[in-house]
């Protein structure tokens, strides 16, 4: 469950705008749609908002994640000739938009059937142990906040996580202790599955296509 | 089995790239011109014989679908065709692998599929979370664009056609189609009321078909190889071809596979995913078709194929085809219970049965999770999931209605034992 909307909170700044390259971006996407369908962009807009201020964010001391500010909103209706409310409304009911301040890594702890399946309880436990933290927290040097998500449809790669934009998949306490580990020491870790089995096919090796599988040397 | 020469996704494990170079040695944009040149009417009398149903849940003849489309624009109102990336179904896993591993069948069968309805442009809504799917897939129109197979004359086919990739931001309903449709003009995803239907009013009120990425996907092979090829395919007529299944939970090898519409369900998990864990016999029950559908036990699955009609044949669904399997160490009841959270969070709020029933289904599946309930209850829950079924505008009230109905009609007596193992433990 993400933060609220809280739109006089202390944190909120004052105002926002555009770097050269997200306004760029943002004229973009604008021009993808229908003359005087320009609204249609919103998503791409809020989206964009929030990675500016992670990116911002990911080179401050402490560093923070990405989240859009009221402010970001209201540059964006002001954009798109928008009642801010219709920005406000966009930007609150999609899970995606951040609209408080979370740690530069946002963990997105899948918890649906499918992985709780396979284990997903064990997966959160580690990160709650190994961060000390709760659900919704962030860690005090701003590098962690972790969250339970809905599915996020790498299913047959349970259990899984997302972190930012990266899935990391086919999960186990002792790979996810080591994926926070590397982020804690500022490095990346290796995206997709854990096990090393390429996509999703079975890890004892492809049961259809086995030809194919030879001549790309995967099996 | 499928055999490998007759399987239309070759590169569904990305061993090879989802580059156009690539994707043209796999015979993806292979004179597209000729298969523009049936014309409308022949590629949706194609599709139709094929057999093809809408692979996104519903199973509507995509033919028929397609052919609601008006033939002229008597207001000069464009066409749009829509397709729906924005795969969210618990258990279904099969469109990113598309999105990601082969992007060019989905251009090449949106060009297609777009000339026959008369769309000049297709919008591919894909969920949020799929970021590098979705990045891959520009990618991939990018190419397409280069090559002249989109754009102006595209493909040299005569036909202008462009695609537009508009990435979601985190809410299930925005699979629904109208959901979709409202999310893609910058609203919040809440569906509209039917009529009007897409067809005839969608996407910036204009005539708008919705399709599945993986409806999208098969249709340029089915129009190479020819209607026949498809429709032989597959257990009977109304259920041809192949289907992507996404099989995940306790089996010994959880996959993705591209297998013939009507495999037997246990034939699909001993061949493709070494079996259930700790054998057969460990089986409790399967979901077989995302989460929206009702839950089999061990005894129907022994016998049922995975399809269509002979699903609901059995009381559930084929749905996505998101096989999701339990074996006899799972807390049955925990486990929809979690489901009746899913429901609870993505419902969109629009509906006061789905608003407040799938809030009220979360907490009372809590207390019989824990057996703290009467068995006069489990009654109530069954007609509270009956108040939401069907009085809603779309179907995310049936779908959290139908997982909770698929356990007491299957496992009431666990439910009932727990309730009095709690008595028995309090007094």
């Amino acid at each position: 469950m993400k933060k609220k909307f809280e739109i006089n909170a202390d944190y909120q700044p004052e105002s926002f705008a555009f770097n050269a390259k997200y306004k760029k971006k943002a004229q973009e996407a604008i021009d993808l749609y229908p003359k005087g369908r320009q609204q249609s962009a919103v998503m791409p807009l809020l989206d964009m908002a929030q990675r500016q201020v992670g990116e911002e964010g990911a080179k401050a001391n402490p560093p923070y994640g990405g989240w859009i500010p009221r402010a970001a909103m209201d540059h964006i209706a002001q954009m798109l000739g928008m009642a801010p409310i219709k920005v406000y409304e966009v930007a609150t009911f999609y899970s995606m938009y951040n609209l408080a301040p979370v740690g530069k890594n946002l963990i997105q702890l899948c918890t649906t059937t499918p992985c709780w399946l396979c284990g997903s309880d064990d997966i959160v436990k580690t990160c709650k142990d190994k961060l000390e933290i709760g659900l919704n927290e962030t860690t005090e040097d701003g590098l962690f906040t972790i969250m339970e998500v809905e599915c996020l449809g790498a299913c047959v790669n349970a259990p899984m996580v997302q972190i930012n934009d990266d899935y990391y998949e086919d999960l186990t306490s002792e790979t996810m202790n080591e994926i926070l580990e590397t982020l804690a020491a500022g490095k990346q870790p290796k995206v997709g599955s854990q096990t090393g089995r390429k996509g999703s096919m079975a890890l004892s090796g492809p049961t259809s296509l086995k030809d194919r599988a030879k001549k790309a040397g995967v099996a | 089995m499928l055999d490998d020469k007759d399987r239309i996704f070759t590169n569904i494990y990305g061993w090879e790239s989802f580059s156009l170079k690539a994707a043209q040695k796999r015979g993806d944009w292979d004179n597209t011109k000729d298969l523009i040149a049936k014309g409308r009417d022949g590629i949706i009398a194609e599709i139709k014989a094929s057999g093809l149903r809408g692979r996104g849940g519903a199973g509507f003849p995509t033919g028929l679908k397609w052919s609601f489309m008006p033939k002229e624009s008597p207001d000069g109102r464009p066409s749009y065709l829509v397709i729906n990336a924005d795969e969210s179904e618990p258990g279904t896993c099969k469109d990113r692998e598309i999105l990601r591993h082969d992007p060019h069948k989905l251009l090449e069968g949106a060009l297609v599929a777009g000339f026959a309805m008369g769309a000049h442009a297709a919008f591919i809504y894909v969920r949020g979370e799929f970021y590098h799917e979705s990045s891959e897939l520009m990618k991939a129109v990018e190419e397409a664009y280069d090559a002249g197979l989109l754009g102006k004359n595209a493909a040299n086919s005569g036909w202008d056609f462009d695609v537009i990739v508009h990435r979601g931001a985190g809410a299930y309903i925005c699979g629904e189609e109208t959901a979709l449709i409202e999310s893609l003009e910058g609203k919040k995803g809440q569906p509209r009321n039917k009529p009007p239907f897409p067809a005839m009013a969608g996407l910036y009120s204009c005539p708008t078909t919705v399709n599945n990425v993986e409806t999208i996907a098969v249709a340029p092979t089915i129009l190479r190889r020819g209607a026949g090829w498809f429709a032989g395919l597959g257990l009977n007529e109304k259920n041809a071809g192949t289907k992507l299944f996404c099989i995940s939970g306790h089996v010994n090898q959880p996959c993705n596979v591209e297998e013939e519409m009507g495999i037997p369900l246990k034939e699909l998990i001993e061949k493709h995913c070494g079996g259930v864990r700790g054998g057969w016999d460990n089986l409790l029950a399967v979901i077989p078709g995302g989460s929206s559908t009702p839950m089999i036990p061990k005894d129907v699955c022994e016998t049922v194929h995975m399809d269509f009609d002979s699903l609901r044949e059995v009381g559930t669904g084929l749905g996505t085809a998101g096989v999701i399997v339990m074996d006899k160490s799972t807390d049955v009841i925990k486990a929809i219970a979690r489901l009746s959270q899913f429901y609870m969070h993505e419902s969109c709020g629009q509906c006061t049965p789905c608003r407040e029933g799938s809030g009220w289904l979360w907490r009372v599946m809590t207390r019989m999770v824990d057996g703290r309930a009467t068995v006069d209850e489990i009654d109530q829950l069954y007609e509270v999931t009956k108040e939401i079924e069907g009085h809603t505008i779309c179907a995310l009230g049936d779908a959290a209605a139908w997982p909770v109905q698929g356990l007491i009609k299957h496992f009431r007596p666990e439910m009932e034992r727990r309730i009095r193992e709690y008595r028995k433990q309090a007094a």
